[in-house]
């Protein structure tokens, strides 16, 4: 079965996730393409969406329709090739029209897990809950008619784990996005210790057709990227913890959140990630990955206890932020956390009052919407942190520290073997959340940290 | 021509769309009432009202599509209620309209039906995405060229007309030329507050549009930087008879004479013949110039139809100030920059002031008009005494409609 064939008939599990819907319309969009191709004119391409609400699916067509169009418009040039000998379809609206159909075309819409059996490529994208990931995929592969290949886009089950349990004989790779998956570059392929060399073939030349930056990562729970990201926020809890006392709770929460966005000069502050990914998907995560590291507690009592009260940021299915660690309002930050009363309080007061506190940025400080745009951005970003390094405030200071610890973590990754490289840890986190630098670096004078 | 005829209070809207601190392309923005209703006001409030126009021509290329609006002649009473029931004529001949409004104004004044005309144009652009706008676009070549033609029509166009001159003269060479074409366009659009590119700041131009062209992201022989962007704008105008002059009181150091204008057309349905050249300008160019009975080394300043950074070196070939393939050196040597022997869209041109296209020749004509009546401003330029007049090329399609007029300084 060559790579096409392979590909004709896809099943994506929990398709209107948020995951799910990204992996969809990338494998749709893959999938039409191929069928323009004339070696394909026997082949149905089919892509079942499978999830658990009609509602949810019917809302994922249209969100396929919505984004196949901005992909069209994207790659017109390509498409008025495709569309060369058709000589109905002349103008670009046309085109673009006729493709979004053959995109949506593809898809089959089903909370029936039974579409699955016919598919010789399963994406799994459900909740990072290994037990229901295991269940779903040894039904399908009992029942399945065609020996199918399983891609899970799991952010920190092992691989080997998922094969053993489902016992699917190394049928299974770890094809990792990055959310949202239209958008971020980046994919984590981890291979388990008995897949099928096949597999990681197909598995390459779907990212490369896809356009994705892959960047291969052993078969540790995190792996990479969640390996530092949740050490990086369980980091943040503890700066938080340990400034609460001095400053009050929602005070230390927006010292940190503060610090860790501006002062490092990343696209987000810490708590902030954690929102935008979710507390209760954070806490998942770590329970996962807890069990595999005996010298390490990844574990956080205070998302377990913002969990119990409710609190659990990620996004609304119109992709709107909930409350978390902060209150939004379109996307934008209004409220902060206050613990022990249980409450919001106002962002702006407590950022008028702490930003004196926190002290000004260090000179030649680069917002990071700014530097991120420069390509060769070293000898900023040195000349900015050669100034961060002298500076005295409590958000250099605390900045510093936090950069040490992030540093430790991505060596660490290496050293346990999770990384191959201290670049692909840098790369993962400069491609897969977008920081405008490694973690790794030699920016500061580490030993006098 | 059998009349004298000038131009007197010309005025500019600003050109929105990218570049523009005020254009935010998911927030709802002015539409075709907007612009028409502003220009057009502020014209006649300079010549003493409406009451004082005998019609009103105006340009524009493509509303039925980009505005959902045709019959356009009936926003002349909408700027002003003295206009109704007086004449109005639209004129459409693509990126060409605007020239056309001019060339039929200056007719309808030499028929002697009127003495006072509002030449007006517009077009609002930002209503559709680039990719869409570009079906549009394309109806001003031949709609059986549109299938084989490139996805962003125009643009592909004159990439080809741009690899043909490269093939003939040396790309690296060209390329050169073409690059200090966007760096003066730029620099010339920062000293006009209405320009598309006023806001602009980078302050490495050249290094900016030194991009290699490539087909897989745009075109085989363009970059972004060689052509003019999406508009949304109007210019107005009055075109008038000296008689007109006296109606509407206008002092003859404010007025401008148009001396002579040329219309020129080529089959749409056809090619250029040579691509490396812009034979339709030329043969207006030459038109132009024998009815002024002047020669090209007397006059002191040009707009040019730069829609795309070489159509504005081809216009330089065109009315002949460099031989065929010397543009691009008379460009690198800084003859038409803003203190050039000859200066050429002294606002930015297409490529910097900003392409509304059925509005541009229009444009053309403000601010020729501003400039021979030093209302120019930052972007003033001074003219030597012996070379005291313009000239405006306005090109509809790919070298197809072109109008040119010559201007004098009085």
């Amino acid at each position: 079965m060559n790579y096409d064939e392979r590909l004709s008939n896809v099943s994506v599990l929990g398709a209107a996730g948020k995951m799910g819907s990204g992996i969809l319309l990338l494998t749709a969009v893959e999938m039409a393409d191929l069928s323009f191709k004339k070696d394909n004119g026997n082949l149905t391409f089919i892509l079942n969406a499978i999830d658990i609400s009609d509602k949810a699916l019917a809302g994922l067509l249209e969100y396929v329709r919505v984004q196949s169009r901005k992909i069209a418009e994207k790659k017109i040039n390509f498409l008025r090739e495709i569309y060369a000998d058709n000589h109905t379809l002349i103008y670009n609206n046309e085109i673009i029209d006729d493709y979004i159909h053959r995109v949506l075309a593809i898809i089959r819409p089903s909370t029936l897990i039974e579409s699955t059996y016919n598919s010789n490529v399963i994406f799994e994208a459900v909740n990072e809950n290994p037990n229901l990931k295991i269940k779903l995929i040894k039904q399908i592969d009992e029942n399945s008619n065609t020996n199918p290949w399983f891609f899970t886009n799991t952010s920190s089950v092992p691989i080997s784990y998922l094969n053993e349990k489902g016992d699917l004989d190394g049928r299974i790779i770890g094809f990792h996005f990055y959310n949202p998956p239209a958008v971020q570059k980046l994919v984590e392929l981890i291979n388990g210790e008995d897949t099928v060399s096949d597999l990681n073939t197909f598995a390459l030349e779907y990212a490369k057709k896809l356009r994705k930056v892959i960047i291969h990562s052993n078969d540790i729970a995190g792996f990479i990227g969640n390996g530092h990201f949740m050490r990086d926020a369980l980091l943040g809890i503890r700066f938080l913890n340990e400034l609460k006392s001095d400053y009050g709770f929602p005070e230390a929460l927006y010292v940190v959140n503060k610090v860790s966005q501006d002062f490092m000069i990343r696209p987000m502050g810490i708590f902030q990630l954690v929102d935008y990914v979710g507390i209760d998907v954070c806490m998942y995560i770590m329970e996962v990955m807890n069990p595999y590291f005996n010298e390490e507690n990844i574990h956080s009592d205070l998302l377990d206890q913002l969990f119990e009260r409710g609190v659990k940021g990620g996004q609304n299915s119109d992709g709107s932020q909930k409350d978390g660690f902060m209150k939004y309002n379109k996307g934008r930050i209004i409220g902060i956390f206050d613990y022990y009363n249980n409450t919001y309080v106002d962002y702006d007061a407590v950022s008028k009052k702490m930003d004196l506190v926190i002290g000004k940025l260090p000179n030649n400080h680069i917002i990071w919407k700014e530097i991120i745009k420069v390509k060769d951005r070293d000898d900023l970003l040195k000349t900015y942190f050669e100034n961060l390094s002298l500076d005295r405030t409590l958000g250099s200071i605390i900045a510093k520290k936090y950069m040490k610890g992030t540093r430790e973590i991505g060596l660490k990754l290496v050293e346990q073997k999770v990384a191959k490289t201290e670049r692909d840890v840098n790369d993962v986190m400069l491609t897969g959340f977008f920081h405008s630098y490694g973690p790794i670096n030699n920016f500061l004078p580490w030993e006098e940290i | 021509m059998k009349k004298k005829i000038f131009i007197t209070a010309g005025y500019n809207t600003i050109s929105l769309g990218t570049g523009r601190k005020e254009f935010n392309p998911k927030k709802e923005r002015p539409g075709l009432e907007h612009y028409v209703k502003e220009a057009g006001s502020e014209v006649l409030k300079r010549i003493g009202g409406a009451i004082n126009v005998d019609e009103t021509v105006i340009s524009n290329f493509n509303a039925a599509q980009y505005n959902n609006q045709g019959n356009l002649p009936g926003y002349a009473p909408f700027i002003d209620n003295d206009l109704k029931y007086k004449p109005s004529t639209r004129v459409e001949g693509a990126c060409g309209s605007g020239g056309l409004a001019l060339a039929t104004s200056i007719k309808f004044l030499l028929s002697e039906e009127s003495e006072v005309i509002l030449a007006l144009g517009v077009e609002v652009q930002n209503t559709v995405k680039a990719v869409y706008g570009a079906d549009y676009l394309a109806t001003a070549g031949w709609w059986k060229d549109r299938k084989d033609g490139h996805a962003h029509f125009f643009p592909g166009q004159f990439s080809d007309r741009a690899g043909k001159y490269y093939e003939k003269y040396g790309k690296e060479y060209t390329r050169k030329g073409m690059i200090q074409w966007y760096v003066n366009a730029i620099n010339n659009a920062r000293l006009d507050d209405t320009a598309q590119e006023y806001h602009n700041t980078d302050y490495n131009l050249s290094q900016t549009a030194s991009i290699e062209p490539s087909g897989k992201v745009f075109v085989d022989n363009l970059t972004v930087y060689d052509c003019s962007k999406v508009s949304d704008a109007s210019s107005a105008i009055v075109v008038l008879t000296e008689e007109g002059l006296k109606r509407c009181n206008i002092d003859i150091k404010d007025a401008v004479e148009i001396i002579a204008f040329a219309q020129s057309e080529d089959d749409i349905t056809t090619k250029p013949e040579d691509p490396t050249r812009l034979l339709t300008t030329e043969n207006a160019v030459k038109k132009a110039l024998k009815m002024a009975g002047i020669t090209k080394e007397q006059i002191g300043t040009v707009e040019a139809h730069d829609c795309f950074s070489i159509a504005g070196i081809m216009a330089i070939e065109a009315i002949g100030f460099a031989e065929h393939g010397k543009g691009p050196e008379f460009v690198l040597n800084g003859n038409t920059a803003h203190n050039g022997i000859i200066p050429f869209n002294t606002t930015g041109g297409l490529i910097g002031w900003g392409h509304p296209v059925g509005a541009t020749g229009i444009h053309q004509a403000v601010t020729m008009w501003q400039q021979l009546t030093e209302k120019a401003g930052k972007a003033q330029i001074s003219l030597n005494n012996d070379k005291p007049y313009g000239m405006t090329i306005n090109m509809g399609g790919d070298d197809k409609t072109v109008t040119v007029i010559i201007y004098k300084k009085l």
